[in-house]
């Protein structure tokens, strides 16, 4: 049997690590396409727009991360015969999280803005789109940068949930090695130190740019 | 393929998804306690002039909010007995929730703690309050106030992370999902229900939230 040293597990774990971050740039690439989607329905004029995207927003956001996995890999598997694999069904329940917490934290961003910017806009002549384009956005996205980057730390730590369902990224990898060797103390450790390495620099990006972009009240 | 959906599983297990749902609300509750008195703890060490007070509660914050749940559960539950602490799924549960919720917390009492006018404080200690009597009388209550509603958001996370203590066998409401499910194949209609039982407890944590912030902390409003 394979000696296991401390560098070795280090190793394995790093390697295993690259999937956490193919999986939250899938999950956040695809939440963040979604969420915009989401995000224009939810300031519509159109009620019914407004009340789906609501649903939409309310059950990603109360229902358990682990359990929309569940869904996603069991649930549409047995009802509807949707036979997703792990990373399949780890991209669509990711991507649905991580669009509606998105698409929350946008639609504040652009609410935040007084309705005068609309107006002024309706005033000299833009319809919606333009409106939107040419004046809300380019306010709004400079709100929203710092709780978007904030909300990738979420993301990457919610990746860790798809070792639940058979997807082998870090957390699984470190399950799979702790049991084998039962080092678990140093192993749990040591993806947890890999975690942080790529969660701390995103927080404390993400604090530097809320203090430079906020608005002075 | 034509798929019967078939709820009547829910009926009749109904005893196993209310068993579970109480772990869940058990190891919330405790964990959200415990956690909130560590918030306390933390932000008074996060405000304080000492420098070692102020830097281990940050080193904290900083290792619980950039590492995920299932580590923290897994580290606790899986690799503290290799020091000699051996914890139940139910204790491990508890006390790895209550460790994230603290953290989260000692920054969000923080902001609210720093919210508070220096007047304030100095008004306390000029007619003889003690430091911590400050702390407790004079900051805390307006603290707390201020930022009732970030304190609630991460409430109700901490409730939907409770799902993850299935992992290490404690049987909460998650748990009783896969029992179920590994006995009856009926995943998307359990897993389907156990979703909507937790979004009605987030309602129900939203509703309550409302009565108490009305009955409690209506006096904020007056002094602003």
């Amino acid at each position: 049997m394979d000696e296991f040293t401390v560098s070795r597990i280090f190793i394995n774990l790093l390697i295993a690590a690259k999937w956490t971050v193919i999986l939250s740039l899938i999950a956040f690439i695809g939440g963040g396409i979604v969420g915009a989607a989401i995000t224009l329905m939810r300031i519509s004029s159109n009620k019914w727009l407004r009340g789906i995207s609501w649903a939409y927003i309310e059950f990603f956001q109360g229902t358990p991360l682990l359990l929309q996995l569940f869904l996603a890999f069991f649930g549409l598997s047995v009802a509807f015969g949707i036979n997703l694999s792990p990373l399949q069904a780890a991209t669509l329940a990711l991507t649905g999280f991580t669009s509606a917490f998105l698409a929350d934290i946008w639609r504040g961003s652009i609410e935040a803005l007084p309705q005068g910017q609309w107006e002024a806009g309706s005033a000299i002549g833009f319809g919606y789109f333009k409106q939107l384009q040419l004046i809300i956005l380019p306010q709004a996205v400079r709100l929203s940068v710092a709780p978007t980057v904030g909300f990738l730390v979420q993301v990457i730590k919610g990746t860790s949930l798809a070792s639940i369902i058979g997807f082998t990224e870090l957390s699984r990898a470190a399950t799979q090695i702790n049991n084998v060797t039962l080092q678990s103390l140093l192993i749990f450790s040591l993806a947890g130190v890999i975690y942080f390495l790529l969660c701390y620099p995103l927080s404390t990006w993400s604090q530097h740019l809320e203090r430079k972009l906020s608005y002075k009240t | 393929m034509n798929y019967a959906f078939d709820f009547g599983v829910i009926w009749d297990n109904a005893g196993v998804l209310l068993a579970g749902a109480w772990l869940t609300f058990k190891i919330s509750l405790l964990a959200i306690t415990f956690g909130l008195i560590i918030g306390i703890i933390g932000a008074a060490f996060r405000t304080s002039e000492n420098r070692i007070l102020d830097g281990i509660a940050l080193a904290y914050v900083e290792i619980i909010r950039n590492t995920p749940y299932l580590i923290q559960l897994f580290f606790i539950f899986f690799g503290l007995p290799n020091l000699g602490l051996k914890l139940s799924a139910e204790q491990a549960a508890i006390f790895s929730l209550a460790v994230n919720f603290g953290a989260y917390s000692t920054e969000i009492v923080r902001a609210g703690v720093q919210s508070i006018a220096k007047g304030q404080i100095e008004a306390g200690l000029a007619i003889g309050f003690k430091k911590l009597a400050v702390f407790r009388y004079i900051v805390l209550p307006p603290a707390l106030a201020n930022v009732y509603p970030a304190l609630i958001g991460q409430v109700i996370l901490a409730v939907l992370f409770t799902s993850v203590v299935s992992q290490i066998a404690a049987e909460d409401l998650t748990f009783a999902g896969d029992y179920l499910n590994a006995r009856t194949f009926r995943s998307f209609e359990i897993y389907f229900t156990i979703a909507l039982i937790y979004l009605a407890i987030v309602w129900l944590i939203k509703l309550l939230s409302f009565l108490v912030e009305r009955r409690f902390f209506e006096f904020a409003k007056y002094r602003r």
